[in-house]
């Protein structure tokens, strides 16, 4: 896919720091692919993250850019939201980062439907401190503190957005590339809460503990064990087990946050001048 | 009426805040239900959206201090108020707005504790927490107000010294002076000094938001007006990309330091009262400096000379001013709503010169002026 992606990369800081085999190059390609699909305006839209190897991201992406503290880049963007609605705010998280941490901020951002588009890269660990279990970790996998595989049943990412009240929820995988851009572009121009989850590969810090070769083995992984929406909505449960879905998961219409506040706002003050005039009257 | 009267007016401690917020150019709330701070937050969701200035309920309070990070980053004065077990919440992200200088006020009208302690009963046991809650060295600036109009004149100090020195500053304030109700005689707009942070010119070829000026501070753009740039908790260079240089950092830490402990002279507020002849200084400050006075008048009148010297800025703390006094005065009484957290500031700066007494009460009762003027006597 040929567009002005490049031109949103700070390609002076790259080389990144991702180790050979890590899919977040490929979820950070498909974002600035997304970027020149939306044509999105540089100097009118903020990039936040939180902490952890994807969340090194915004280093990378020529936008104001804000790194946050670990779990709360949902928070600090809400702040740069309601401050100045005008901007498009994307928000990039890893898989601890947004359930574990910063589990409370994302389910509220669901809840209160704030335009912000949330990318999720889920490794299914967490890599940048070297390999300990995440509440995306599948059960039994295996992890530094898991070294017998997690006792913990993960959360469905898309479910818990969903039931939380984001209006747009969708997953992707760095082996369907071309589909995680389009993911993005459309949580993008959606108006509301948009969570993109996009499953990426951590072989050195997962891939290899659970036996799961290098980085191009784990992209046929995410190939053999991905459904698409459409489809996986007519198999059972049992036939979808050990497999996930793939595309627009959901999608709704509901009032934005930052609208209504901003009308609150409007109204307030109109009725204050009004009955300062009938004062004065 | 005359016009004094007029624009005198019954005011709680916590509402003065709120009003001295709006005059310096609040218009970014986030908060957290939390005893004994909340009316803040109740009066600034109603009266916030007045001023086209928006109010938000967070989720915790972590959450409410990123969203006064992330509203302020984006150009607007902002603030968030909370009591003690709010205030250790929010320790993380103070020192996010520390590293990467970012204006903002955080209130908190200190209670009784640790943890859930006596909700509604007022302490001073956030002194030192307020110096050194969040990891890692770090400058700060407290304040610390004994009166309603004072609540009102430090809020908008607070304002003033953190968009100067783009740090965050913490408005140290108690329950007695948050839930006391008073006369106030609020300034007019125009006797108001109010400080907006500085701002880098448009056009520069190459833009270091972290480059210092003279005084140590960078102008750092508000995002999206005119510059992209990046902003982060990590070291970084003047470019305010992170690195782990050692000399970078070595040199960043004691900048953010010096912003602060170079310019105590503008920062630092302090009252002294009846020192001029005094042997005997009473070092109190908040709700507890009030007590102070009242016992002062009592020794007074017994014939002892006793005078008051009230920190207003605790951090920096005016060890100048105590240096001075300390070559006067044999004794110095520190009576505080804690174990004796600024007895030790008084200490370090009296430096053996005066002999140093505490005044210590931890029963969520404010120190009465009984009290303070019984350890006069005696000592």
């Amino acid at each position: 896919m040929q567009n002005n992606a490049n031109k949103y990369l700070r390609s002076e800081k790259l080389p990144h720091i991702w180790c050979p085999g890590c899919g977040n190059g490929i979820v950070l390609g498909a974002i600035t692919r997304a970027f020149g699909l939306l044509n999105c305006d540089q100097n009118n839209t903020v990039v936040v993250s939180g902490i952890g190897c994807s969340s090194r991201a915004t280093g990378y992406l020529d936008f104001c850019t804000l790194h946050t503290t670990h779990g709360r880049a949902l928070a600090f963007a809400t702040g740069i939201k309601m401050a100045r609605p005008e901007l498009k705010v994307f928000v990039l998280m890893g898989d601890g980062d947004s359930t574990g941490i910063g589990g409370n901020h994302f389910i509220h951002a669901a809840r209160r439907n704030i335009d912000l588009t949330a990318i999720i890269f889920n490794n299914s660990i967490y890599g940048m401190t070297g390999g300990q279990s995440s509440p995306l970790s599948p059960l039994n996998s295996r992890a530094t503190t898991a070294p017998q595989g997690t006792f913990e049943r993960p959360f469905d990412l898309a479910e818990l957005a969903q039931g939380a009240g984001a209006t747009y929820v969708a997953r992707g995988t760095t082996y369907h590339a071309n589909m995680l851009t389009q993911l993005i572009r459309n949580g993008a121009d959606h108006k509301g809460f948009s969570v993109v989850e996009a499953v990426t590969a951590c072989p050195i810090s997962y891939g290899r503990r659970n036996k799961m070769g290098n980085g191009y083995d784990m992209l046929l992984w995410q190939k053999e064990h991905s459904v698409p929406v459409e489809k996986a909505r007519k198999l059972t449960p049992l036939e979808m087990e050990g497999k996930f879905a793939i595309g627009e998961l959901y999608k709704a219409d509901a009032p934005e946050f930052t609208d209504i506040y901003e009308r609150f706002i409007e109204e307030k003050q109109k009725k204050n001048k009004e009955e300062r005039q009938r004062g004065v009257n | 009426m005359n016009d004094v009267a007029q624009l005198a007016r019954l005011m709680q401690g916590n509402e003065a805040i709120v009003e001295g917020a709006l005059s310096a150019g609040l218009r970014f709330f986030a908060g957290y239900p939390i005893t004994p701070s909340t009316e803040i937050s109740e009066l600034l969701a109603a009266r916030l959206p007045l001023y086209g200035g928006k109010f938000i309920q967070m989720e915790d309070e972590m959450a409410s201090m990123a969203a006064i990070i992330g509203a302020s980053l984006a150009g607007l004065k902002s603030l968030t108020a909370t009591s003690g077990p709010g205030f250790s919440l929010k320790q993380e992200n103070i020192g996010f707005a520390s590293m990467a200088e970012v204006p903002c006020v955080v209130v908190n009208v200190q209670r009784h504790g640790p943890s859930t302690g006596i909700p509604t009963a007022p302490a001073q046991g956030d002194v030192m927490q307020a110096r050194w809650g969040t990891h890692g060295d770090h400058s700060v600036i407290a304040l610390c107000p004994a009166s309603v109009q004072e609540s009102y004149l430090l809020t908008v100090e607070a304002f003033n010294l953190s968009e100067k020195y783009r740090t965050p500053v913490i408005l140290l304030t108690d329950e007695v002076i948050g839930h006391m109700r008073e006369r106030v005689i609020l300034p007019q707009p125009d006797q108001l000094k109010v400080i907006d942070r500085k701002k880098p010119p448009a056009g520069l070829e190459k833009y270091y938001p972290y480059r210092p000026g003279k005084d140590g501070v960078p102008a750092v753009a508000d995002f999206c007006d005119n510059y992209r740039f990046h902003v982060t908790g990590l070291v970084h260079d003047e470019s305010g990309f992170p690195t782990t240089d050692a000399d970078v950092a070595e040199k960043l830490i004691r900048r953010l330091n010096n912003k602060i402990m170079d310019n105590v002279d503008d920062i630092v507020l302090s009252e002294s009262w009846l020192t001029q002849d005094a042997d005997t200084i009473i070092v109190a400050y908040g709700a507890v400096s009030r007590s102070a006075r009242k016992a002062i008048k009592e020794a007074r009148l017994a014939g002892l000379k006793v005078g008051l010297f009230r920190p207003i800025t605790i951090w920096p703390f005016p060890e100048k001013e105590i240096d001075a006094l300390s070559r006067q005065a044999h004794t110095m009484i520190v009576p505080e709503m804690n174990l004796g957290q600024l007895k030790l500031e008084v200490e370090r700066a009296a430096s053996g010169r005066s002999r140093v007494i505490g005044v210590n009460k931890v029963n969520g009762e404010l120190i009465t002026p009984g009290e303070i003027l019984d350890t006069i006597i005696k000592q």
